[in-house]
This record gives structure tokens, C-alpha cells and sequence, in this order.
């Protein structure tokens, strides 16, 4: 057992520390992103970047453009990353780099991935994934929209909704019924949609932070060749398992670095907050909560280095996956929750407010945190597997009779 | 990078796991609960044979010389069980000291023989007003014609009826400051002036005492390492322990979450195995949210210890020692719910799980405390 990196890696961690203070330094401010437009050239660049430097698509095969590395270095990466990802919003395509290239790499045709890996990487691309709809949240196999095979073509009709940055995206991981009459779980397809495509609708939903991240989408007689089906037809639920188990093994990595910059930001935002005229951290309530914050933070980050170390050796990721999901997601809530108590009455003051503290970010993780702990899996969803698929619980009656009909 | 066991550890798991289920089964436990000395002869000698009380003692002393990893791998095992007796205090306590503070003497007399199951030890350090605070040192180690003479009461020691020695931490200097004045000691428990009063305590499967020192004598040839200096091993010490309950820790809250997820898929309530309901199998699943997540903490911990700067390894006891505590008496607490009433009777063992993770909150520092701890470590006195 060893948490030490090996001289090569840590020499790779160099190499890259420094290539990344050459390639965006710290004097230059970051591009804008405010706009669709702006968040996607900034994006853009940024990518082409990392591509031309050799740190995209890591651990993918050279053919394809990516590095042929190792997963240590794929970790390396995406840590050294993280800030450098928040300034130029690598979140617009984190779908595109943790679902739709895993995925099309695992499962796609020969085709699909000559036609869609590189684009990932050289920042051509930005993708994401359109599974929940109106009725089919959690229950994301209540999958209701359409689609109908027509020559060389599926026509897809339907509707899906809370897709992810949809506003920037080129693509999207479509899930379709393409057999209505097979039981649910059974008549789901896979399909690689190109979001410019005539009869794609994209409508963007306001949030609880004020902004739109998420959209509907609409889909009218929406044409995919059938080369852009992913496995077989009717087969798409197995396909879109693997996918969210995918995004799972990267994820509570790099959700532990995103925290511990979240984290930093608290102590030093905590420091200067005062009540009663002295600084909130002399009071033991809060160094408590700091402390337990803290401690959830390492919780969650050596819990992602076992289901990372354990793909490494060679397994697949499995369902215990989840409990990271329920880690991140709860560490989340707590630490902005933590975040807003800290700042007392201040704590209303939003972007904009001249006395709002670091000018209203904590505000915004606050109501963000709202949504973790539904997106990718509700925490109930995440128990449910859990108690199923790892501990080995029975289904509940009503439920496992539903799902055999 | 590499964080699994290697083979050499599962081997050392599945032995330990093998070993503990045949010798420690709940009937031992629960007479050993009742007995007065709570462990019998015969097993001691059986885990000496195993090689366990030197697992962590370097090899001229007759140990095994192994890491705190390997140990915490068997000391994960014993939590499962519950495992009564002396062994934490030994080999956990006072071995560590002797190990981080003893002179080549002290070792070849005391550790030589810790490792070869033929004494005992424990660590006399908590007092009746410092609350579970490790650095509350008051009790008075006085110079007195080239020895000490201490006077004092020492509380919530370990298995000291049952020790031949206890490492007893003592003020020889002014102040309050643990780090400045505080002297430790290798004091016979047969020692003239020392008494021993056996607590009524709520874990019956490990005995603690009230020890009372009255014009107890010691020479300078007691005196583990240096005097006045007592603290900076000490500490080190601690952090080791702590890292060793929270192996503890998490051996006992896999077992009551394995007891919990049993019971709900066989008991049927409603035309259904109550393991069906929401309300019962999220409650299950949160036991393997924090089973999982104290294994990872606990496991850095261990290798911290060994591998890492004191101050990143200080802080990495810390949270593993309050997060495992946490963990173990949540877990504790709803595998008795989804119990049910026979969860709250003599009858099942559960009591026995959620009384040892009761204990092991408050020793060697209490959440608190720790938090505390981490709070300083990270930083929130300097911002």
C-alpha cells in the first residue's frame, strides 16, 4: 500500500505544473464567459490547448488523438486541472468528457469513434446527454419518446428535459423506445444525436440561482441515420447503466479537488467574517463545523481514490460507485450551508451588493448544492442501488411487479 | 500509487478473520462481559502464538516489525468481535511507548517480553478534570532524593487489574503546557501506594480502572524518555491509537451493518421482507455510506502514520479517529431500529457493538476534541 506517486509521476505532475503556468498564466485574466457564445470560444481554446500541449483523452488510444497514458496520469490531470477548468468553463462539456467519451469509446462502432473521439478532445465538440424526460426522472426507463426506423433512419419524436448545458452543445446521448409493445426496460435504444439537426428544439429553463443552465429539449420527426445507434436496438438500457457508472469513477475524483477549492475559499472567506466585532473562527461552533467539513472532504477524496484504484486494477466500475455520489452530493449542501451560516445576516446579499461577500459565490453554491443532490441520481435513486445492487436487498413488491410487467 | 492490500495483508485479513471467528465467538464475549478479569489466559497465548502482541515491535525485540496497516488490518477483525481484554492497551498503548520513548534497557526488558505474550501494560494519562482531554496533565511527579513521588488519580484507564506495568503520564514541571514539564513513567501496578478501583462501566467487554496514587515512589530509572519531555512522544503515541480505534471502528460498524441488512432480508412484515421498504434500505445503505467511507480515512491514516510528515499525519488521526467514532455509533444505533425490539434485548449482540462504539467515542479524545484538533491543523487560527 502506497498513497505516494512514483518519481515518473510526480515528474509528469511537474512537467505539466509547469507547462500549465506557460500556457495560461496566472497575470492574464480569464476569457469572458458570460455569454453562450463567449463560455464556448473560451471553452474551445481551452481544449485546443490541453490537445495540442498532449493532455486530452489521456488514457485514450493515440489513434483516436488521444495519449495512450496511464490512469495516474488521467488522475494528475484532472486535479492539476480543476481551477484552470472553472476559468474557461470546462463545465459546459464535463458530459462530453465524463459520459459521451467513455461511452463511445467503450461500446461505439469504429465508426463513431473515428468520427466523434478527436472531436471530444481538440475541443471541436462539446456533448451531452438527454435521458430524463417530463415523466421519466429518477425513473429515467419511463423513457416515452420515440423513435420509429424509416429506411436508413430513426424519426424521433418526443420530448426530453433538464439536459445540461444543451444551449452550447453540438451533440447529445439520446435515450429512445423503439419498442413500445417490449416491457420497459427492454424497448429502450441508444442513440448519437446531432443537436443542429432540423426539428431539435432547445428551450432554456431558468434555475433557483437565477440562471439557465439546463433546457427542454423538443424532438419533431428528428432524423438519425441509423450508423449513430450505440449496441443494438432495444438494447440502450444497459448501455446507458454503463455510461452513468462511468461518470461515476472520475467524478467523486474530481469532485473532491473542485471541494477543496470550495473549501479554501471558506477558510479564507471564514477568516475575515467577523460577529461581535471578533473573527467568527474564534468561535468553537464554527471551527467544529469547519473541522467537520473537513473531514467529510477527506472522506470523500480517499474513498474516490479506492473505486479509482480499484478500476485501475483492472475491475469495472460497479455500483458502489454511488456511495460517492452520496458523499460529494451531501458534502456539498453541508459546506455551503456551513458557508452561509458563517456569514449570518450577510448572507442575503447577492451579486451586485456592494457589501456581498466575495461578491455573492457562496450564495450561488448555496441554492446550487439544491440541485446536486437530485441531478445524477437523487439520493433516494443512489440508496435504492445501494441497498439492491451492493447490499442485496429485496426489491419492494409493488415496485419489482411494476418493472416485470 | 497503489492502495490495495497486497497479498501478504489479505492473508494477514482472512487469518485474523478465520482465527477471531472460531476463538471469539458472542458466547465468549458475552461471559468475558460478566467476568471480572474479562479475558482468559488461554487466548492470550494463542494470539501471542499468532504472532500478534509484536506485530508493530521491531524484530531484536522479538516482534514481527511490521507497519501500522498490517495492524490495523487484525485490529479491524477484532472490532468485528468485539474482542475482549488486554490486547489494545498492550500492544496499542503501552508497546507503542516503549516503542517511541524507551531506552535500549526498557525495550530489551518490557517490549522483548509484550512480544512474546509474557506482560502486559497499559497507560495511566486521563484525569477526573480534564474531561477526555489528552494534554489535561496535573497530576504531580515530585523530585524527591534522586526519585519522584507522585500523588494523584488517574481515571478510565484501560485493563489496569490486569497489567503488569502502566506508562503513567505526570507533571515535574510548572504550568499547564503538556508540551513543557510533563514526565512519563514505567510504574509497576504492584507499586506500594498505587490502588486499583475496577469502574462500573457501560462496556462491559473492556474493563476500566480508577487508579490512585499515593505517595507512589518511582527511581529515575522509571523515567521513559526524557524528563520534562514526556508530551512530543506522548502525542505520537496517541495518534497511533487513534488510528488503531478507528480500525477498531470500523471492523465493529461492518458487522452491525451485516447484522442489520441479515435481519431485513429475512423478516417479513406487511407480506414483505421489511429490507423491501425504503425507509428501512436507505437506512442500510447509509451504514455502507459510512462503513465505506471511514475504510477509506481509516486506511491513509494507518500508512500516514508510517509514511507521512508528523502534521499530516496528526491531522489524518485526528479525522479518522473522530469519523470512524461517528460512523460506528450511527451504525450501531439504527441496526437496533431496523431490529427491531429484539435489537433492544440482552438476548441479541447489537448492545454489544453500539456499548464499544460508545466507548471508543470517548476515548483518546472525544469528537470534540478532535474536531478541534483539525480545526487548528487546517488552519483556522492563522486566516
Amino acid at each position: 500500500m502506497d498513497y505516494r506517486l512514483s518519481p515518473e509521476d510526480e515528474n509528469y505532475r511537474e512537467e505539466l505544473r509547469a507547462w500549465l503556468d506557460r500556457t495560461f498564466p496566472k497575470d492574464r485574466p480569464p476569457p469572458k464567459t458570460d455569454t453562450i457564445e463567449d463560455a464556448r470560444k473560451a471553452y474551445q481554446n481551452y481544449q485546443r490547448k490541453l490537445f495540442e500541449g498532449g493532455y486530452a483523452g489521456i488514457r485514450y488510444p493515440r489513434k483516436y488523438g488521444g495519449q495512450n497514458g496511464s490512469m495516474i496520469q488521467e488522475m494528475i490531470v484532472t486535479e492539476e486541472l480543476a481551477p484552470y477548468g472553472r476559468d474557461h468553463a470546462a463545465g459546459i462539456n464535463a458530459i462530453g468528457m465524463g459520459m459521451a467519451l467513455p461511452t463511445i469509446h467503450a461500446v461505439g462502432t469504429e465508426e463513431q469513434k473515428e468520427m466523434f473521439i478527436r472531436k471530444l478532445l481538440d475541443g471541436t465538440h462539446v456533448w451531452v446527454q438527454a435521458f430524463s424526460e417530463p415523466n421519466a426522472g429518477s425513473d429515467v426507463a419511463a423513457c416515452t419518446t420515440r423513435a420509429v426506423r424509416k429506411g436508413d433512419r430513426y424519426l424521433v419524436n418526443g420530448q426530453k428535459i433538464w439536459t445540461t448545458s444543451a444551449q452550447y452543445a453540438d451533440w447529445s446521448l439520446v435515450l429512445v423506445r423503439t419498442s413500445p409493445d417490449k416491457p420497459k426496460h427492454r424497448g429502450l435504444s441508444y442513440l448519437l444525436m446531432d443537436l443542429k439537426a432540423p426539428g431539435v428544439e432547445i428551450r432554456p429553463i431558468r434555475q433557483i440561482t437565477g440562471e439557465d443552465e439546463f433546457n427542454e429539449i423538443y424532438f419533431d420527426d428528428v432524423e438519425v441515420p441509423l450508423n449513430m445507434l450505440v449496441g443494438r436496438e432495444d438494447e440502450g438500457w444497459m448501455i446507458a447503466l454503463t455510461t452513468l457508472m462511468f461518470e461515476r469513477v472520475m467524478g467523486d475524483l474530481s469532485m473532491a479537488n473542485t471541494f477543496k477549492i470550495m473549501f479554501d475559499n471558506l477558510l479564507s472567506m471564514a477568516g475575515s467574517v467577523k460577529e461581535n466585532g471578533r473573527p467568527v473562527l474564534e468561535n468553537p461552533y464554527y471551527r467544529q463545523k469547519m473541522a467537520k467539513c473537513y473531514s467529510d472532504l477527506m472522506v470523500l477524496k480517499y474513498t474516490g481514490l479506492r473505486n479509482f484504484s480499484k478500476v485501475f486494477g483492472g475491475g469495472v466500475p460497479g455500483p458502489e460507485g454511488s456511495i460517492g455520489k452520496l458523499l460529494w452530493s451531501t458534502l456539498q449542501v453541508n459546506m455551503s450551508e456551513l458557508a452561509m451560516e458563517i456569514q449570518g445576516p450577510y448572507n442575503q446579499l447577492m451579486p451586485g451588493s456592494p457589501s456581498a461577500i466575495d461578491n455573492g459565490l457562496f450564495q450561488y453554491s448555496y441554492l446550487y448544492a439544491k440541485g446536486m443532490v437530485i441531478a445524477a441520481g437523487t439520493t433516494e435513486v443512489m440508496k435504492n442501488i445501494i441497498g439492491e445492487r451492493v447490499l442485496g436487498l429485496p426489491k419492494d413488491m409493488s415496485r419489482s411487479a411494476i418493472t416485470r410487467k | 500509487m497503489d492502495i490495495s492490500f497486497n497479498q501478504d495483508q489479505i492473508e494477514i485479513a482472512n487469518q485474523a478473520h478465520r482465527f477471531l471467528e472460531k476463538e471469539c465467538p458472542a458466547e465468549f464475549v458475552r461471559r468475558m462481559y460478566e467476568d471480572e478479569k474479562g479475558f482468559t489466559d488461554e487466548l492470550w497465548h494463542k494470539m501471542a502464538e499468532m504472532g500478534w502482541m509484536g506485530m508493530t515491535i521491531p524484530e531484536q525485540y522479538n516482534g514481527v516489525g511490521l507497519g501500522l496497516t498490517d495492524l490495523c488490518i487484525i485490529l479491524e477483525e477484532m472490532g468485528r468481535v468485539v474482542l475482549p481484554g488486554p490486547y489494545f492497551s498492550t500492544v496499542m498503548l503501552a508497546a507503542e511507548a516503549l516503542k517511541a520513548a524507551g531506552n535500549e534497557s526498557q525495550k530489551q526488558t518490557y517490549l522483548a517480553r509484550i512480544a512474546v505474550g509474557e506482560s502486559r501494560g497499559t497507560l495511566a494519562l486521563f484525569e477526573p478534570e480534564g474531561g477526555s482531554r489528552p494534554g489535561y496533565i496535573r497530576m504531580e511527579a515530585k523530585e524527591d532524593s534522586g526519585g519522584f513521588i507522585m500523588n494523584g488519580t488517574k481515571l478510565f484507564v484501560p485493563d489496569a487489574p490486569v497489567s503488569d506495568f502502566m506508562v503513567v503520564a505526570a507533571r515535574t514541571g510548572a504550568g499547564n503546557d503538556p508540551a513543557e514539564g510533563v514526565t512519563l513513567f514505567l510504574v509497576d501496578t504492584g507499586a506500594p501506594g498505587l490502588s486499583i478501583t475496577p469502574l462500573i462501566t457501560m462496556d462491559g467487554t473492556r474493563k476500566q480502572s480508577a487508579v490512585r496514587f499515593e505517595g507512589v515512589k518511582v527511581t529515575s530509572e522509571n523515567i521513559l524518555g526524557g524528563i520534562h519531555k514526556g508530551w512530543e512522544p506522548l502525542s505520537r503515541v496517541l495518534n497511533r491509537a487513534q488510528v488503531g480505534l478507528a480500525a477498531e471502528n470500523v471492523g465493529g460498524a461492518q458487522k452491525a451493518m451485516e447484522m442489520a441488512v441479515d435481519y431485513a432480508k429475512i423478516r417479513v412484515a406487511f407480506d414483505q421482507p421489511i429490507g423491501a421498504y425504503q425507509a428501512v434500505k436507505h437506512m442500510c445503505a447509509q451504514m455502507l455510506v459510512e462503513v465505506e467511507g471511514s475504510r477509506s480515512i481509516l486506511y491513509y491514516a494507518a500508512w500516514a502514520q508510517d509514511e507521512e510528515r508528523p502534521e499530516q499525519a496528526a491531522l489524518a488521526a485526528s479525522v479518522a479517529k473522530s469519523h470512524c467514532s461517528e460512523a460506528y455509533r450511527n451504525v450501531c444505533t439504527d441496526c437496533i431500529q431496523v431490529l427491531g425490539a429484539i435489537g433492544f434485548t440482552w438476548e441479541h449482540d447489537a448492545h454489544l457493538f453500539l456499548k464499544r462504539a460508545k466507548a471508543n467515542q470517548v476515548a483518546l479524545g472525544d469528537t470534540a476534541f478532535h474536531r478541534e484538533e483539525i480545526a487548528r491543523l487546517i488552519g483556522c487560527d492563522g486566516v
